[in-house]
């Protein structure tokens, strides 16, 4: 009746995992008392689970990503601690309880914490910078953000129902394979990571075909902001590579369910092939974290340096340039198989290669800011403490590329030193800087200044007391996925490594300050005009927040920094262009199969990992069920009456009259 | 020519350990790590590394300095401060630009061509003195050592002749392992059903470790073996004494081996079955079982009886 699945599965001798799953079942239990008790269901519902809107299901995705990071956080800071305290000693964790938080934390941090971040900010920004009203398939978009959300829920029940996969964040056979590892943790892992996997490459689609269809009129493809052109290129990733995970993790999955043969010791499979394909998704996959990421930090420095961004073309091509070349490096993933001198000196070279555009990238914005006038603002700290760290970053990720360096640091914690230093000194810094920046837009008031400039300094600071030992610990041949450490001499380097993490723990506590602090002090930090930062693209047009329309009038674009071209206009003739004439818009409707589908897929996943069939068979014919019954919808799109449009509008207006009448009295440009 | 006897300047700074100690000042201990190699591809390794780092220092450093003075000249507080707010483009820049890091990267082709031929783990060691074939099994924790010329194996403990080039042929009996000694140089893996190559060699006498670098389930933190590098004298007086005492590894004796367990002491074997090697590469002998739970284990969470301590 219920599979493998039986009251043992609860972890009741363990009781780090135990008391962790009692306080989160009992918080998720009173968060959803305190929304029944205080009938926020309908708005939730309305709002908020089954809305299409772009920007909604952007800020899903950013709250999603923020919590799964602090879920991550969590984890890291055991592992940082067990070592710590496991030297010749046994420390607090077993090892099959360690092997599963570090799996966990890899696993947690880049698909379920840095990738709806990313997604999140791609779906929020890129219609509004493209200057259209919705993305591609609004409700497809839904379906996307909620499939994610249910992988993310399936690694959470793992906490508490079974286990998590205890193999490292790619699971790599034959340890994956079931004569190795015939628990449902890798179970687990297969089915969030695909039903996620799905989420990911349904937003890549969308995006795509929005980017390459959807354009305001005049926004052609040399006037599109940066950001727009590194989402695309992260979501053309997207579509080339997250199949391939999906095909190998299918195989994986056929391996342990129906006892095939493509990975395993026997029977003529090879699990380097494995090895191979993941990493054929696994390389371009950081490049699509990052190439976002690299937007957020073009638009910071142009805006806060009150300048174009330098290079615009070069920026363009360097971006595509990385874009195409991530996809002939994977090999330097595993340099020390033994493939030979040929092999290894062409994929060292085609990795060393991706540093040219990174190198032009870091040189633009460098000069971006030559003859600026540079505002020190939290968005342009974070960024700052990006050029400083990802340069870093970079150079130890070209040692890692030579192939003779590689065979004394692979696997070491000098590798995961440095890919902790290229994401989270490009990704996580970007998240950040893109949280600060775009904050404003989203919800209408600025986070408080002082508590972000804290939470930079803390973080800046704790990841390098936090990473620079894990450099040293690498090269005096300190392996990683150590669950107790038989080396005295390491002692020092593991200490100050905790030491960081407590300056780590103080940056995010200010982080949690700020969003509190600034939420009690909205109505001081409100952003009446729209317009916070002197912004230059078109998101920066609209009020804060945006219509759920976005543009009452779809604008028209005559050049690059669409915005900026707006407003220096309006500055010089010193009054804003005549009222446009205004039409009914027509909007998608809102729709719940993106929520109906994922709950079901959820319990499909559950009862895969443990092998309920007729309830997997029902999951599937219900999820499958929704999207029939939206497939023959009869209302797709409502009308939004003329008279709602305008005097939107109006009120936009009257802010940017005022906003001009303030600007009229000062200097603004030479 | 020998590698061990290449004159490069930083090559014999590398060998003596003076480099690497100044290299990475604040090291609290120099021993023991990739920086301080004991022979002649670990030399190899830490050189490239260390050349590689000054050459990309030498870009990065200026870079560095370049972004903070920009954004501290051009701080929006500073009155001398030009204002360029439509200066957004500039040939000479952009081909500059494009050409540092270019230069730079083609620069280090160089180095990864070189180096990748010159440190390839399959190529033998030049030397007079013909290489000692050493056969490495990685099983369910622990490492097997096997000596075909002189019918003798060990278990988690490597011994070798100094100044004598070893030529390791690696499989794995189960999952993925790695086999690295640090301070020899070069890892490779330990793939189930392949065998890789690896030559190393250590120059003289001495105490060295060696660990698994690719993770490998619940016993992976106790995957290390002790390296003793010893003179050709001890080295055949330490044969002398294994060869004929103590158990033979024979196919029943390996069978023993492949259940996990963690924290196996070190031990020797008198004598071997000669195809053994072969009988595990080729998986004609079955791989390791892996976990064998004893009892009712929980649902969906094995319970591996692999010794928890």
């Amino acid at each position: 009746m219920f599979g493998k699945l039986d009251l043992s599965a609860i972890p009741f001798s363990e009781p780090i995992a135990l008391i962790t799953s009692v306080v989160v079942i009992l918080i998720a239990v009173g968060v959803l008392i305190l929304i029944t008790v205080k009938g926020w269901w309908p708005y939730l519902w309305h709002e908020w689970i089954t809305s299409v809107d772009h920007k909604r299901i952007g800020v899903m995705y950013c709250l999603l990503g923020v919590v799964m990071l602090i879920r991550g956080f969590a984890d890291a800071i055991m592992m940082r601690t067990q070592q710590a305290v496991a030297i010749n000693a046994p420390g607090y964790l077993s090892p099959e309880h360690y092997d599963q938080i570090f799996t966990a934390h890899g696993t947690i941090m880049i698909l379920f914490g840095a990738m709806p971040l990313v997604l999140g900010f791609m779906n929020f920004l890129v219609p509004l910078q493209l200057g259209v009203r919705d993305v591609a398939f609004p409700t497809f978009n839904s379906v996307g953000f909620w499939l994610t959300a249910s992988g993310a829920l399936l690694i959470n029940v793992s906490l508490f129902v079974g286990e998590f996969a205890r193999t490292g964040w790619l699971p790599y056979p034959p340890l994956s394979e079931t004569a190795y590892t015939p628990g449902v943790g890798v179970d687990y892992y297969l089915w969030a990571v695909q039903i996620s996997g799905v989420g990911t490459l349904i937003t890549g689609i969308n995006i795509v075909t929005t980017v390459l269809k959807m354009r305001c009129p005049g926004m052609s493809y040399l006037r599109m902001p940066v950001f727009c052109w590194t989402a695309l290129a992260s979501c053309l990733l997207i579509v080339a590579t997250f199949p391939v995970l999906t095909a190998t993790l299918a195989m994986l999955t056929l391996d342990r369910y129906l006892g095939w043969h493509y990975f395993t010791n026997t029977a003529g499979g090879n699990p380097m092939m494995f090895v191979n394909l993941v990493w054929a998704w696994g390389h371009p996959e950081v490049y699509i974290l990052v190439l976002p990421a690299f937007g957020i930090f073009s638009e910071v420095f142009s805006t806060f340096s009150g300048k174009p961004l330098f290079g615009y073309r070069s920026m363009v091509a360097a971006t595509l340039f990385i874009c195409i070349v991530s996809m002939m490096v994977w090999l330097h993933h595993f340099f020390t198989m033994g493939a030979g001198p040929a092999v290894n000196t062409f994929f060292g070279i085609s990795s060393s290669i991706i540093a040219v555009g990174t190198g032009v990238k870091i040189y633009n914005w460098i000069f971006t800011m030559y003859g600026g006038r540079v505002r020190f603002e939290v968005p342009m700290l974070w960024s700052m403490g990006f050029i400083f760290t990802f340069i870093i970053g970079g150079l130890t990720g070209v040692l890692l590329a030579i192939p003779p360096a590689d065979f004394v640091t692979h696997n070491s914690m000098f590798l995961v030193a440095h890919f902790h230093n290229v994401i989270i000194g490009g990704v996580v810094f970007a998240v950040f800087a893109g949280l600060e920046f775009w904050f404003p837009k989203a919800f209408g008031f600025r986070l408080h200044e002082g508590w972000g400039k804290a939470a930079f300094w803390f973080a800046f600071i704790g990841f390098w007391v936090t990473f620079t030992p894990l450099y040293v610990l690498g090269l005096l041949g300190m392996t990683r996925r150590l669950q107790h450490i038989n080396f005295e001499e390491w002692r020092p380097w593991l200490y100050i490594s905790v030491i960081g993490v407590g300056i780590l723990i103080l940056g995010v506590i200010s982080q949690a300050t700020q969003l509190v602090v600034s939420i009690r002090d909205r109505q001081n930090l409100r952003d009446v005009t729209g317009d916070p930062w002197d912004g230059r693209s078109l998101e920066w047009a609209t009020p804060s927040p945006p219509p759920f329309f976005n543009f009452a009038v779809m604008p028209d674009v005559e050049g690059e920094e669409a915005y900026w071209g707006i407003k220096l206009r309006a500055v010089e003739t010193q009054q804003l262009s005549p009222e446009p004439t205004y039409e009914p818009i027509h909007m998608p409707v809102n729709s719940p199969v993106g929520f109906y589908t994922a709950f079901f897929t959820s319990v499909f996943g559950f009862a895969m990992v443990w092998y309920i069939w007729w309830l997997a068979i029902l999951a599937l014919v219900a999820a499958f069920a929704g999207f029939v019954v939206f497939a023959w919808r009869d209302v797709h799109e409502f009308e939004v009456p003329v008279e709602q449009v305008a005097s939107v509008d109006r009120a936009r207006r009257a802010a940017r009259a005022a906003l001009l009448d303030r600007l009229g009295t000062q200097e603004v440009l030479p | 020519m020998s590698l061990s006897q290449n004159p490069q300047g930083a090559l014999r700074g590398v060998r003596r350990g003076g480099v690497p100690c100044l290299l990475s000042v604040g090291l609290a201990s120099c021993s023991g790590g990739v920086l301080d190699p004991r022979g002649p591809v670990g030399a190899d390794n830490a050189t490239i590394l260390i050349n590689a780092t000054v050459i990309m220092l030498a870009i990065v450093v200026p870079t560095i300095l370049l972004a903070l003075w920009v954004a501290w000249q051009y701080r929006a507080s500073n009155p001398r401060g030009e204002y360029l707010p439509y200066w957004s483009y500039s040939g000479r820049i952009e081909a500059v630009v494009w050409s540092i890091p270019t230069l730079t990267v083609m620069f280090l082709s160089g180095l990864i061509w070189i180096g990748s031929y010159k440190v390839d783990p399959f190529r033998p060691l030049p030397s007079k003195v013909p290489p000692l074939e050493v056969q490495v099994v990685s099983l369910d924790w622990k490492w097997l050592f096997i000596y075909p010329q002189q019918g003798i194996a060990s278990l988690n403990q490597l011994v070798i002749p100094a100044a004598t080039p070893v030529h390791f042929s690696i499989t794995s009996a189960s999952v993925f392992n790695a086999f690295f000694v640090p301070q020899l140089g070069s890892m490779i893996y330990a793939m189930p059903g392949m065998v890789s190559q690896l030559h190393l060699q250590a120059d003289d006498p001495g105490q060295l470790w060696g660990t698994s670098a690719h993770f490998s389930g619940d016993g992976f933190s106790d995957m290390q073996f002790q390296v003793k590098s010893v003179t050709d004298a001890d080295f055949a007086a330490w044969v002398g004494s294994v060869r004929g005492a103590g158990p033979v590894l024979d196919r029943a004796a390996y069978a023993e081996l492949t259940h996990q367990a963690q924290r196996v002491p070190p031990s020797t074997y008198g004598g071997i079955d000669p195809q053994l090697f072969h009988a595990v590469a080729t998986q004609e002998i079955a791989p390791g079982p892996g976990p064998e739970p004893e009892g009712p284990s929980h649902a969906g969470r094995e319970v591996s009886t692999g010794g928890k301590d």
